[in-house]
């Protein structure tokens, strides 16, 4: 074959009319640095502003349009965004909680398909643009209170998960509902071992159908950010925070108690059920009281609230049952 | 090592040694202890409790590996009272911040957590040992009962890991670092002692 290759080094291939002028490169290079200048020094300009006002939200793209609903608790200050988004429990992400913040970003969460499977009608996968639109979006403040002892003020967006369970037809049968996290296998490096993964988590039917149980798909007006468990998860906030599965692929109906993740790694210490309860300890710490996050050390400690202050929503669908043993 | 040296030294491991609780506490003042502070404070004084005792317990051991180092011995009692400043710092925290002071709280957090229980009986442990670091005390002991009382400082440095591991939920392994360190500076004595006896005995050829 007779073409010539180009030599990438001497460029002797280029005609010489294809030479830029050298006042134009010149202009060019005054253009390129100074448009540099201009966003280094506008990029300056937020990061120092940030830095002075640490707590001021910066915002993921994707705002959310929410309205405000009568089951957000109200009274309550809520947790800075940078504290929600930076103290987190993702262990697939690392067990240090500035760890999911860090490791998170290889979570894909475009495109994402939630498949709905076991006692249903007719199984099916439902895509996350889909559930955004299911149901009209709503602000819910909500208490979080994590097993280890302590608690958040979250505005979470979403709608109540019972909204989309009408949809998904569970068969009569169906007496629990199980959720099935993210994994692949690939993009959590850090996940402790000794764990079986995917995460797994599951709630009895009515606590599912509970007006408070929210099919989570936001914070602060904004989509969730990955350590927060994008794109979607749920949020049952009268149950220690390990309860509400984040990355949610599946939702599967079924007729038995179903295995969940933090309950197999130590069934003395995480319960099926783990309401939110003042009067059973972890068989480690107790759990009589909380830290309150983003407060200085001296004003942080309060009182456990009994099923995390939500019991007027939810006592009575424990009505009967021992909360001692059924922990 | 001359005086001005070991009064320099000294100054730099009393430095090295604040650094934490100062840090902690400029910390505090400016609103950047993280969004727990209690934990931050709990968990930053106690590692630095344990960390302390850990090097004050490789001081003997790496004076028997290189003799030039003897000077160590000087700076073994700095550690270790340092150690239990950070410690007694530890359990002021939990008896202020997670208790609020209440005896009843503390009795049953003892009694019924088992990783308090460690934690507390290596803090006590570690009270004897304090109040007779002094070379009056050496001296009024008995070097032999003294070293006797001192060997407590290896139940307390036990303890104090294993109030770690206790704490850490399942999974979790950071105190593993600590733990292993310790390991391999309690083979290092004996192994130490019986290779330089075996060095007297004249059981390896000098090359």
């Amino acid at each position: 074959m007779l073409i010539r290759k180009p030599n990438p080094l001497t460029g002797t291939d280029i005609p010489s009319s294809e030479i830029t002028p050298k006042d134009t490169w010149l202009d060019r290079r005054k253009f390129i640095t100074a448009a540099a200048a201009v966003g280094a020094m506008s990029l300056a300009g937020q990061r120092l502003s940030s830095l002075l006002s640490p707590s001021e939200p910066v915002h993921a793209a994707g705002k959310l349009d929410t309205v405000k609903s009568p089951l957000s608790t109200t009274g309550e200050p809520p947790t800075a965004f940078k504290d929600i988004t930076t103290y987190n429990n993702f262990y697939e992400f690392g067990t240090d909680k500035g760890d999911p913040s860090r490791n998170a970003g290889g979570l894909p969460t475009r495109p994402w398909n939630v498949k709905i499977s076991g006692l249903v009608k007719t199984q099916k996968t439902i895509d996350i643009d889909t559930l955004l639109k299911l149901h009209p979006l709503e602000e819910r403040v909500y208490r979080f209170r994590c097993v280890e002892g302590w608690s958040m003020v979250v505005p979470w967006v979403g709608y109540s998960l019972s909204e989309l369970i009408k949809q998904c037809e569970p068969l009569p049968n169906a007496k629990y509902v199980q959720f099935i996290s993210y994994f692949s296998g690939k993009v959590e490096k850090w996940a402790p071992f000794g764990y079986n993964w995917p995460y797994s988590e599951g709630l009895r039917m009515d606590e599912a159908m509970n007006p408070l149980t929210l099919l989570t798909v936001g914070l602060y007006g904004d989509v969730l950010p990955n350590q927060d468990g994008a794109p979607v998860r749920i949020i049952v906030p009268w149950k220690y925070g390990f309860k509400s599965a984040k990355s949610i692929v599946q939702i599967k109906f079924v007729d038995k108690q179903p295995p969940t993740t933090w309950n197999d790694q130590a069934a003395n210490e995480y319960g099926f059920y783990s309401n939110v309860n003042p009067n059973k300890d972890h068989p480690r710490w107790s759990q009589k009281t909380e830290r309150r996050l983003g407060l200085p050390f001296y004003a942080q400690r309060r009182p456990t609230l009994m099923f995390n202050g939500y019991g007027d929503f939810v006592a009575s669908m424990y009505n009967g049952m021992d909360l001692n043993k059924n922990f | 090592m001359n005086k001005p040296t070991l009064i320099t030294l000294k100054t730099l491991v009393w430095i090295a040694c604040l650094y934490p609780v100062a840090l902690l506490g400029y910390e505090a003042v400016t609103n950047n202890l993280g969004p727990d502070p209690t934990k931050t404070i709990t968990f930053t004084t106690g590692l630095a409790a344990l960390r302390l005792l850990v090097l004050s317990l490789a001081i003997t051991p790496l004076r028997q590996l290189w003799s030039k180092l003897s000077w160590l011995i000087k700076f073994r009692r700095l550690l270790g009272l340092f150690a239990f400043f950070y410690a007694s710092l530890h359990l002021f925290t939990y008896i202020g911040l997670y208790s609020y002071f209440d005896p009843h709280t503390m009795l049953q957090d003892v009694l019924k957590r088992r990783f308090i229980t460690a934690g507390a009986l290596a803090w006590l442990f570690l009270v004897p040992l304090a109040l007779t670091s002094t070379t009056g005390s050496i001296r009024r002991l008995g070097g032999k009962r003294w070293q006797q009382l001192h060997k407590l400082v290896y139940v307390s440095v036990c303890l104090g890991i294993v109030h770690y591991w206790w704490q850490v939920k399942p999974g979790v392994t950071t105190p593993m670092t600590v733990t292993i360190v310790m390991a391999i500076l309690f083979i290092a004595r004996p192994a130490l002692t019986w290779w330089k006896a075996r060095r007297k005995n004249n059981l390896t050829y000098a090359a």
